[in-house]
């Protein structure tokens, strides 16, 4: 089949002319051994797919500066490799064409037979700009195409162009006067400056004919909103607005589908355990499968509404501007504007925001990045947060604020500092192999396309889902076998039966009572009494060792966890684990949950790496296991030290 | 004079470099001799400095601007 590739500087609408020319016709996965996402669709006629259209992440030169634009430059220089296109579509934006047609001359000079796309023609009229794609083509020896992706014209033709064969040309697109022909060159470092001068030179020898500017002022409308969105003051304002928004929005909108969400995989776990025939596959099925799974599609609506608002922010240009008013300030923490945005994401989860930091081009600014990235709080911790607030702080009010709220905003206010403090510490420690540059385009502001928004969101959103619901479920597959097994089947009811004679708590009943005898004798139950000298300085007995355990996989499973250790009767909602948790004591008979455990845990949530489906992903970012070791030792480390001292202090 | 002395409003015709070793990047966004940049405004820190081209708008770090020379022009 036809190879086609589509390349493009970023902002240009090379995304939205992928989606136009496929369609819904598209499949997205990753470049083998790295995460880079790969967006291929095809192009058909009669139902028949004819060619293999790829969507190339978007570039400014072959000189890679990140991970995902070295792909792009080892796809294009390699004729071997098996993504090497036949057939490259370069599109280039109206408005800005001296530079668009930089990294086009690069790819022409390649030797593929390419095509040049300009697009935006219709905001390129509005501002005056005319071109005259016929000099174009002559000068070039290419097919020119003029079309406005958004308005849906040229389309078609574009499209019909591409089932013919293009010709490549032999000569470069430098012309002969200058005496080198320069064709890219992966290490060729020092020629760097005298090709982007010719090439250049090139260009404005070509656009000197082709293109007439009517009126000059065409940055006019970014212009002036710049005056307000980067002003010193208002611009920092406006950002919190912004982020205010974002935040706003992951808690209030998501909170119902999350609730029915849950009730919806409560109830077919229960209507499965009624259903099906008892025994050790409805076991493994109501008690490990089901509740693995929900306990990622739960976060599915707050990772939706972040990648919709988050897409929104970048493709109407203003992400570009927080990169700008932020970058002097990450500087000082060893990070850079463009660590913002992975940041913003660790709000809702790290995994999305750790593949985020994808674009920051200098090495040790993405590493650093990624490692201080999961101290954001995160919305699995939500529950665990709420929960322990709720138990151990009073509810006082003062002013407009009530003491719990203050705790839980604390708590994420705790969540950003540490990570910049982390940041600063590894700033420190690692040493700087390239020199730290920043250079961004402030790209005109444009209304977002909401057919690419919604497209951008769903991809991202099932990527996500599919990535971590592989790990959570292989982990609570195994969770739920080692709470399942240990004790010996035949003896363990007769066992639980005589402890619950000499029990002085009878109040749960029975059934209660023998769950959580069960899950005392099993693997899971003695890892947690194993543990638990390492914990009590925590303030922690072994039934909040298990809790803790089962957190290695995901926090959220803190709360269900403690639910069954505590024997909480199923009733559905918080306030009965709440009741019964507050009704815990010690041997001593002082309260189990009292300030200090309780600040203790909250601390401990706050600093522990305790999410597979994130180690797992920054393996696989770093391509190394010794970062993801780092990050997991450290963080659990300073959790501890955390924990230990808050309970020693408040007991 | 270097980019980064050029007032709010000012345009500059970059005449060259103090230093070799500017990140290739730099050239290839088009920040070459003989191009026309005006800053856009000044800002807290002026770090990083807010650029217009033509026909677009970059943002540098005041660092990589004290290597580059220009030339006031109106």
């Amino acid at each position: 089949m036809l190879k086609i590739a589509l390349l493009g500087n970023p902002n240009t609408g090379k995304t939205s002319l992928f989606n136009r020319l496929t369609g819904l016709n598209q499949k997205v996965g990753n470049y083998p051994g790295v995460t880079t996402e790969k967006k291929v669709g095809f192009l058909s006629s009669n139902h028949k797919p004819w060619a293999e259209i790829t969507d190339l992440p978007g570039l400014y030169s072959l000189t890679p500066a990140s991970v995902d634009e070295e792909i792009v430059t080892q796809i294009l220089t390699d004729v071997q490799n098996i993504h090497h296109p036949d057939i490259a579509v370069v599109i280039a934006d109206a408005t800005n064409l001296k530079r668009n047609l930089f990294l086009y001359t690069q790819v022409k000079d390649l030797g593929i037979p390419t095509l040049l796309v300009i697009n935006m023609m219709d905001e390129a009229s509005r501002k005056g700009i005319s071109i005259d794609e016929k000099i174009l083509e002559h000068r070039f020896q290419t097919p020119v195409f003029k079309v406005s992706v958004r308005k849906n014209q040229g389309i078609d033709s574009l499209a019909e162009r591409l089932a013919e064969p293009i010709t490549p040309t032999p000569n470069g697109t430098i012309p002969s006067r200058s005496k080198t022909h320069f064709v890219y060159k992966p290490n060729a470092k020092p020629k760097r400056l005298q090709e982007s001068i010719y090439r250049y030179r090139a260009i404005h020898d070509v656009l000197q004919e082709a293109l007439t500017v009517n009126r000059s002022e065409a940055r006019d409308f970014t212009s002036r909103l710049d005056r307000i969105l980067t002003h010193k003051f208002w611009g920092y304002a406006i950002f919190l607005l912004v982020l205010s928004l974002i935040f706003q929005a992951i808690f209030s909108w998501a909170s119902t589908p999350m609730d029915s969400i849950d009730q919806g995989f409560t109830a077919l776990s229960q209507w499965v355990r009624a259903v099906m025939p008892a025994g050790v596959f409805t076991e493994l099925l109501s008690q490990g499968v089901i509740p693995g799974v929900a306990g990622v599609v739960m976060f599915v609506p707050q990772i939706a509404i972040l990648f919709l608002l988050l897409t929104l922010l970048e493709e109407s240009g203003y992400m570009s501007r927080v990169v700008f008013l932020l970058d002097k300030f990450m500087c000082r923490f060893g990070l850079s504007g463009k660590s913002v945005m992975p940041l913003i994401s660790g709000l809702a989860c790290a995994i999305p925001a750790i593949l985020s930091a994808r674009n920051i081009e200098n090495a040790r600014e993405r590493l650093i990045t990624i490692m201080v990235t999961p101290f954001m709080t995160c919305s699995a911790r939500i529950p665990v947060y709420t929960i322990l607030i709720a138990i151990v702080i009073p509810r006082k009010k003062w002013g407009v604020f009530n003491t719990q709220g203050l705790v839980l905003m604390g708590m994420y206010v705790l969540g950003v500092a540490t990570a910049l403090l982390a940041a600063a510490a590894f700033k420190k420690i690692l040493k700087q192999r390239y020199k730290s540059f920043l250079i961004v385009e402030l790209p005109p502001y444009r209304m977002p396309q909401l057919r690419n928004v919604w497209l951008n969101m769903f991809q991202k959103t099932k990527a996500f889902a599919l990535k971590a619901s592989q790990i959570i479920l292989a982990i609570s597959v195994v969770l739920w076998f080692l709470a399942s097994y240990g004790y010996r089947e035949e003896t363990v009811d007769s066992a639980a039966r005589t402890a619950y004679e000499n029990s002085p708590h009878k109040a749960e009943g029975f059934q209660a009572f023998a769950g959580s005898y069960r899950l005392k004798h099993s693997y899971l139950g003695r890892l947690g009494r194993f543990i638990e000298p390492a914990i009590a300085p925590l303030g922690c007995d072994w039934k909040i060792g298990i809790a803790l355990l089962a957190s290695i996989a995901a926090r959220e499973v803190f709360v269900g966890t403690l639910a069954t250790v505590y024997s909480v009767r199923d009733e559905g909602d918080d306030t009965s684990i709440k009741q019964s948790l507050s009704r815990e004591v010690r041997i001593d008979g002082s309260r189990l949950f009292n300030l200090a455990t309780g600040v203790s845990l909250l601390l401990f949530y706050a600093f522990a790496m305790q999410c597979m489906s994130t180690i797992a992903v920054v393996r696989s970012e770093t391509r190394s296991w010794k970062w993801p070791a780092i990050q997991f030792a450290y963080m659990t480390l300073l959790a501890y030290v955390a924990s230990w001292l808050a309970y020693q202090i408040l007991k | 004079m270097r980019i980064s002395d050029l007032k709010r409003g000012q345009c500059g015709v970059i005449k060259g470099f103090f230093a070799a070793d500017l990140p290739e990047k730099f050239y290839e966004m088009g920040l070459l001799p003989g191009m026309r940049v005006e800053l856009h405004s000044d800002y807290w820190f002026n770090d990083p400095l807010y650029l217009k081209m033509e026909g677009c708008a970059l943002a540098i770090r005041k660092a990589e601007a004290n290597q580059i020379e220009v030339e006031l022009a109106e």
